[in-house]
């Protein structure tokens, strides 16, 4: 399966196959396992320069990426550039452009903007990963997520996976949705409707209003995070009301199923998408999905790192 | 006396329902005469195998100018007007400063003259620098020269003062041209709200921020008497407004652009900036909407919308990108092969939307070939096929969808007054 690996860059999961994803979670399985076994720290990426290009800010996913790319045995470098507000001043391609000319092999993106990583593989030469653009996807949050749950249950095949939130400005729902339909799972998204988008049911997804209808036959809970400045555009009346609705409670938990997995991308808001004793509570799996995000990240470099090696030897 | 002859081509004329091999005499800069007959003149333009059209018409173009050099000029976006088979255009009033008073207008003139290019007609603002807040000097911009009045690029929010200017205008026998955008619906949109807004998380402008601003001004065009004419008409619901308000003698008019019949939302995808666009690309439902309103008459004029800009204002992020598509060369070919190639409609169809159509809606003497009517005439290639390279392009603004694509029917020669003013290399 490796050998057909052919991506320079990884965008989103809507543009792979199940081949390619289960690619990317099995690799990253055996970064992780070598990690169980003392072997942390790899040579793979010796000599390569990896850079977080980031135009929005970010601790977690940037700090991850960072550690990824030196678990390989690569050099990083940080530029967090202001994404730009006006038309005025330098463009986020030429940002890249001056960064890719210091000799960076692989950038790591994140912009405010939907499809910027997209745009900027038609301006550089080197591998780009997306690392979140706007509300579109965010591809490795999505892996981390799948392979959070596949490691606990051994396969996504016919499991229900509801996210929960805000779906309408989620990079990780569509990530998510994404990769799970194409896994095999069944993808319930519930929230308010006016953080629904309309067209959502094409995507093959259930539609529901109430957490509580749909506990009960809910294998995994993906809790999104809720942004409070959503408020003030009137897409709900109150946190509180949100919470009332969405939040997952120590009654909700008990009311789902007994195994149910309670997964966040978070930051998470404690006592608005969920109450302290749940996120530290049995179901949930919040700290695993970080650490597994490391290992997700080195599989999405490794690969994408194989990819452009092969594409310059062939040129 | 200078007399020219146009040879052997196929004459549509549709304001005269003309579709005939005839000759075209052309004496002092005025149609003399349609003959099958072949009189002797100063000069010979033979026109066999080609379409010898009137000069086609464009209700809104930006020149930006003044202002805005960067993007286009009065000069370049002329000179791109006749490469395309436009004689006359109406300019947007959204430059630097706005044409809200006549010495602003006057200068549009004046910029027309100096270029020699096409003929220029002024559109004057609504609201004092489009501000929404206070009238505009309507009568003196008319006495400036304006041909209607526009806020360019944005909705008068206040349907009190699309009102009054709707009254006021009647009584001076202007048009409004309406930007119909409800602004609070479509704020930080990017494109049309679907299926590929969900997916490739761009903010949607919903169809219905279109729809209101075409009901509501239908319903102040029926208070006041006053003609209301929608630009870029983009959604189904909007055809049918139109349809059912002109079934009542309501003074409504529309255009279409050719970008909004070629291409969906479902293009997009590829995050390309040159599709951003004002309104935004719909999905096929409403494209096939536009078509039927065009093939029925409930829409009579196409108009390119050209809007250039220069190219590191769109190689921005989507978000601060300007909407607008640089068009006045592609116009004729895109619309042929949209609505001609297909079977919707013929060449004397389309060219109804490009001619006498848009001049109606201006009261503007142009877009006919009658007689005792300035020269002013199109010759097109309908079989030449051509590929677009921006940089043969006469616009400073290179921003269009359309670069590389192959597309067929070309200008071949534009004549104003009976002079040539663009020849084809």
């Amino acid at each position: 399966m490796k050998a057909e690996w052919s991506r320079r860059h990884v965008l989103g999961l809507e543009d792979l196959s199940a081949d390619e994803i289960t690619t990317i979670l099995d690799e990253a399985a055996r970064f992780k396992d070598l990690a169980d076994r003392g072997e942390a720290r790899h040579t793979l990426l010796k000599g390569v320069t990896v850079c977080n290009l980031f135009f929005e800010p970010s601790t977690r996913t940037k700090t991850s990426f960072n550690l990824a790319a030196r678990r390989l045995g690569a050099d990083t470098v940080d530029f967090a550039a202001a994404a730009s507000s006006l038309s005025k001043g330098e463009t986020f391609i030429d940002t890249a452009r001056n960064i890719e000319a210091m000799g960076v092999d692989h950038m790591v993106v994140r912009h405010s903007t939907s499809g910027t990583p997209y745009i900027l593989t038609q301006h550089l030469q080197t591998g780009v990963v997306n690392a979140g653009d706007g509300t579109h996807e965010h591809p490795t949050q999505g892996l981390l997520d799948l392979f959070t749950i596949r490691e606990h249950r051994g396969t996504l095949e016919g499991l229900t996976v509801a996210l929960v939130g805000d779906i309408l400005h989620s990079r990780v729902a569509r990530s998510n949705i994404w990769g799970l339909k194409k896994l095999g799972a069944k993808v319930i998204v519930c929230g308010p409707a006016t953080l629904i988008p309309a067209e959502i049911h094409r995507l093959g997804v259930e539609v529901s209003y109430q957490l509580d209808d749909i506990l009960e036959r809910t294998d995994v809970i993906n809790l999104l995070r809720i942004q409070f400045e959503r408020q003030r555009g009137a897409f709900f009346p109150s946190i509180y009301e949100y919470a009332q609705f969405y939040g997952m409670t120590a009654d909700r938990i008990r009311r789902a199923k007994k195994d149910v997995l309670i997964l966040a991308p978070g930051p998470i808001n404690r006592g608005v998408e969920l109450t302290p004793e749940v996120a530290d509570g049995p179901h949930s799996v919040i700290l695993g999905q970080v650490t597994n995000g490391l290992f997700v990240r080195m599989a999405t470099l490794h690969l994408m790192h194989q990819a452009r090696e092969k594409h310059l030897a062939s040129k | 006396m200078a007399s020219l002859l146009i040879q052997g081509g196929r004459v549509i004329d549709p304001a005269n329902q003309v579709d005939q091999l005839l000759n075209l005499v052309v004496i002092d800069g005025v149609i003399a005469e349609l003959t099958s007959g072949c009189p002797k003149t100063d000069a010979v333009i033979p026109a066999s195998g080609l379409i010898v059209s009137p000069g086609l018409v464009d209700l809104h173009v930006a020149l930006r100018d003044p202002g805005y050099d960067e993007d286009e000029g009065t000069a370049s976006g002329t000179k791109a007007a006749l490469a395309g088979g436009f004689t006359t255009i109406a300019a947007l009033p959204d430059t630097l400063p706005v044409v809200d008073n006549r010495a602003s207008a006057e200068f549009v003139v004046l910029q027309a003259e100096r270029a020699a290019n096409c003929r220029v007609v002024p559109l004057g603002a609504i609201t004092r620098n489009h501000d929404g807040a206070e009238l505009a000097d309507l009568g003196q911009l008319a006495a400036g020269g304006a041909g209607g009045f526009t806020d360019a690029t944005k909705a008068v929010q206040s349907a009190e003062i699309m009102r009054r200017a709707l009254e006021y205008a009647r009584m001076l026998g202007k048009p409004l041209l309406s930007v119909p955008q409800d602004p609070t619906l479509s704020a930080g949109g990017l494109m049309h709200e679907g299926y590929y807004s969900m997916v490739l998380g761009l903010r949607g402008i919903p169809a219905a921020a279109e729809e209101i601003i075409v009901a509501r001004d239908i319903a102040l065009a029926e208070l006041t008497g006053g003609h209301v004419h929608l630009m870029c008409l983009s959604t189904r619901n909007s055809v049918g407004e139109v349809r059912r308000a002109k079934s009542l003698g309501i003074r409504v008019t529309a255009d279409v652009s050719p970008h909004h019949l070629a291409l969906t939302d479902a293009e997009m995808a590829k995050y390309d900036a040159n599709l951003k666009v004002s309104p935004p690309l719909r999905s096929r439902e409403h494209v096939d909407a536009l078509i039927e309103g065009l093939v029925d008459g409930t829409i009579e004029s196409i108009s390119s919308d050209h809007r250039p800009f220069a190219a590191e204002k769109k190689s921005r992020e989507l978000d601060h990108v300007p909407f607008g598509v640089s068009s006045l060369e592609t116009a004729l070919a895109v619309c042929a092969m949209t609505l001609i190639e297909p079977g919707h409609l013929d060449w004397p169809d389309l060219l109804r939307l490009l001619t006498c159509g848009p001049a109606r809606i201006l009261g503007l003497k142009a877009g006919t070939l009658s007689i005792g009517c300035a020269a002013d005439i199109t010759l097109i290639d309908p079989s030449a096929t051509w590929t677009v390279d921006t940089n043969q392009f006469h616009s400073r603004g290179h921003n269009t969808p359309f670069q590389g694509k192959t597309l067929r029917g070309r200008v071949l020669q534009t004549i104003v007054g009976g002079e040539v003013r663009f020849r084809r290399q």
